[in-house]
């Protein structure tokens, strides 16, 4: 993969998303002005419900220097596909187009349009920032919430663990489309990020950026802490930073080690509930994912 | 020059798409669409028409890739019927809400359940509150024509709205009918590229589709009824031009037919106005003074034209291809309302029939008529050729 690395001292300047009324140490609200900033105001950005729109479309006060679409909740990869087709037909020339949505609204609700868009490998790019559950809504479950997080719709109780669902393995869905490019990320590592968003604007037909994001709110951890527990996700080996391109995994960080599980899950208050025997079952699952991704080329 | 062609009403709303320069096709098959979509997929793999053609998973994907379309100051057309009318529902909002002007063709067809492909007005009807222009055609010249008229209204300054032009399942979709086919030249001039203001703009960045508090959204909705109303004189205005250079006029909203002196008037939508309009004949050599009255747009609802055309009648009836389960079909709601907001105090019947493709007769057609001269007011809202007895 060529694109140079996106760093601090080559970044651009320029802000493109400012003025929303996202939380503090939203970690959503950073992958989209971190996207907007490698993309540019050239960006034909669109996002379906879900937090990033609701903080930034509230009229009069628009918060997007490029422009910006909101689309029905299921249809972001449509609405991506009608952008393309629609800058196609109108002759423009140098532009992108980028659709951002969260975790329920890419791997549940517009787990299908986001299929299509695949399908016909539009050129585009999609980012799902990914906080693990309905957040905008107040903290449901979505099937990218993790196995022992309480939500509102998974509640621990006495009888509850939270959530006992393992997150949907999005990645290798996507791939198993052949998509040209995917890669996840997280913010925690957000040079990293930010060069897969520059990577993704570089190849030619669909490209798909799965980037974990913590939500201060739903995950019970201080609004200062975001960036250290989107590290520590990595670090513990609970999410791994790949990319998949040319038909072929690629694992971009491999840890010798990995940090103690234990620190990360009590540390937030949406795992305050588990006992050790829970996290035991977090840990297994890990391994049993880093067994399955030993395959992926470093 | 005009041509004159064997075809379809979908071959018809084909070629009237072609000619109006759609810039990108979005559909989804569902019969009895997908003529429709197939022509337009086969005008654009030879070349005919310069479009691209987007294949999408879903009804839902078809109007939204349409509105990206539209956003971007392109042409957008789709095309679908029935269970993929109601699955795009929630777009449909999007796009007349957001002042996309998409035109839409509908197939009209039963909805499940029981399961139908047959044609009746419960599709469209259920979708009438939805914001977007709803015009219903009578046949496959109507249906080309009103695919290039419904550009012209859609995109009008004053309107911004989409369009949604009916079709009767089957009756109309799959009927060869002779259809004159205007040329390229003659709608070009009648028609031009769209040119809008209002999209999304590499060198004048905006936000689209926003959300609006309460303290403005009501405003933002006053702007739409507004702006849809405006369609009714826009319908008429158009009409003339178009009649101008192909010498054909449908008149505006709404269609009268021996009105002028008539006590009994049937009010019917669509490809069912022709029936009518032959038991009208048969009734008058009665010496029935018959009138028919064709509702060619339900939204914007066209009442002052119907209360001119009923003012002086005895009774009037509807014939609904519809039924809102529980009370009445949504036809006759309508034309209710514009009889009581213009003070004629006549009495009203409703017709239910057609329903999943039954076949209507003329003998029906002249029963209903019979019904509202014997004013029996029993029953308000009756089914017409049932097979069965209704003894429930």
């Amino acid at each position: 993969m060529i694109a140079e690395r996106v760093t601090a001292q080559n970044i651009s300047d320029n802000e493109f998303f400012y003025g929303h009324k996202a939380c503090g140490g939203c970690g959503g609200s950073l992958a989209v002005r971190m996207a907007l900033k490698v993309l540019g105001e050239r960006t034909l950005l669109t996002l379906p419900a879900g937090c990033m729109s609701a903080v930034s479309f509230n009229y009069p006060q628009m918060s997007y220097a490029n422009n910006a679409i909101i689309s029905a909740f299921a249809g972001t990869g449509a609405v991506m596909s009608g952008l393309k087709a629609g800058a196609e037909a109108m002759g423009l020339k140098d532009y992108h187009v980028l659709g951002i949505a969260g975790d329920g609204g890419t791997a549940d609700i517009g787990l299908q349009a986001l299929s299509g868009l695949i399908d016909r490998n539009d050129d585009a790019i999609y980012i799902c920032y990914d906080n693990e559950a309905y957040m905008n809504t107040g903290i449901q479950k979505s099937g990218l919430t993790p196995y022992g997080s309480t939500t509102t719709t998974t509640p621990a109780g006495s009888k509850g663990k939270g959530n006992i669902k393992q997150k949907k393995n999005l990645f290798e869905i996507v791939a198993a489309h052949g998509i040209p490019y995917a890669a996840t990320a997280s913010v925690g590592y957000i040079e990293d990020f930010a060069t897969k968003v520059k990577r993704a604007s570089q190849i030619k037909g669909t490209s798909f950026i799965h980037v974990l994001a913590p939500c201060p709110t739903g995950w019970g951890i201080d609004t200062s802490e975001t960036i250290e527990v989107a590290k520590e996700v990595v670090d513990t080996g609970l999410w791994y930073l790949a990319e998949f391109y040319d038909g072929e995994y690629h694992l971009n960080r491999h840890p010798k080690v990995f940090s103690d599980v234990t620190h990360y899950i009590r540390r937030q208050g949406r795992f305050q509930h588990l006992k050790d025997e829970d996290i035991d079952i977090i840990i297994r699952s890990r391994d049993k994912t880093w067994k399955r991704i030993e395959g992926f080329k470093e | 020059m005009s041509q004159v062609r064997f075809i379809s009403g979908d071959e018809a709303f084909a070629l009237g798409v072609s000619l109006a320069r759609v810039q990108v096709i979005s559909a989804y098959p569902i019969t009895p669409q997908t003529i429709v979509v197939e022509r337009l997929a086969d005008m654009v793999e030879e070349g005919e028409l310069d479009s691209k053609f987007v294949h999408v998973e879903s009804e839902h994907s078809a109007m939204m890739t349409a509105m990206g379309v539209s956003a971007m100051g392109a042409r957008a057309f789709t095309a679908t019927s029935s269970q993929g009318l109601l699955y795009m529902a929630e777009c449909l909002g999007y796009v007349s809400g957001g002042r996309f002007p998409i035109v839409m063709m509908n197939a009209n067809r039963a909805t499940a359940l029981p399961w139908s492909i047959y044609g009746d007005h419960r599709d469209s009807l259920s979708q009438l509150d939805c914001g977007w222009i709803q015009i219903y055609v009578e046949d496959a010249q109507e249906a080309l024509d009103m695919a290039i008229q419904g550009y012209a209204l859609a995109e009008s300054e004053n309107i911004r709205l989409p369009v949604m032009v009916n079709l009767d399942g089957f009756v109309l979709t799959h009927t060869y009918e002779k259809v004159n086919i205007p040329d390229r030249e003659t709608i070009d001039a009648f028609l031009p590229k769209r040119n809008t203001w209002d999209k999304l703009d590499l060198d004048n960045p905006v936000s689209m589709a926003f959300t609006v508090g309460p303290e403005l959204n009501e405003e933002f909705n006053l702007l739409h009824h507004k702006a849809s109303i405006n369609a009714l004189g826009e319908l008429a205005r158009i009409d003339k031009e178009y009649a101008k250079i192909t010498g054909r006029s449908y008149g505006n909203a709404v269609k009268g037919y021996r009105t002028e002196d008539a006590e009994y008037v049937l009010i019917s939508l669509g490809s069912i106005s022709g029936l009518v309009r032959d038991a009208v004949d048969r009734l008058r050599k009665e010496g029935i003074k018959a009138g028919a009255i064709k509702i060619r747009m339900m939204r914007p609802f066209p009442k002052d034209e119907i209360a001119a055309l009923t003012k002086n009648v005895l009774a009037i009836g509807v014939i609904d291809k519809d039924i809102s389960f529980g009370y009445e079909g949504t036809v006759y709601t309508n034309v209710n309302s514009a009889l009581l907001q213009k003070k004629i105090y006549i009495p009203s019947y409703n017709f239910i029939g057609g329903i999943g493709g039954r076949d209507v007769s003329v003998d029906n057609i002249e029963s209903c008529f019979k019904e509202m001269i014997n004013a029996d007011t029993k029953e308000t809202v009756r089914f017409m050729g049932l097979e069965v007895i209704d003894d429930c």
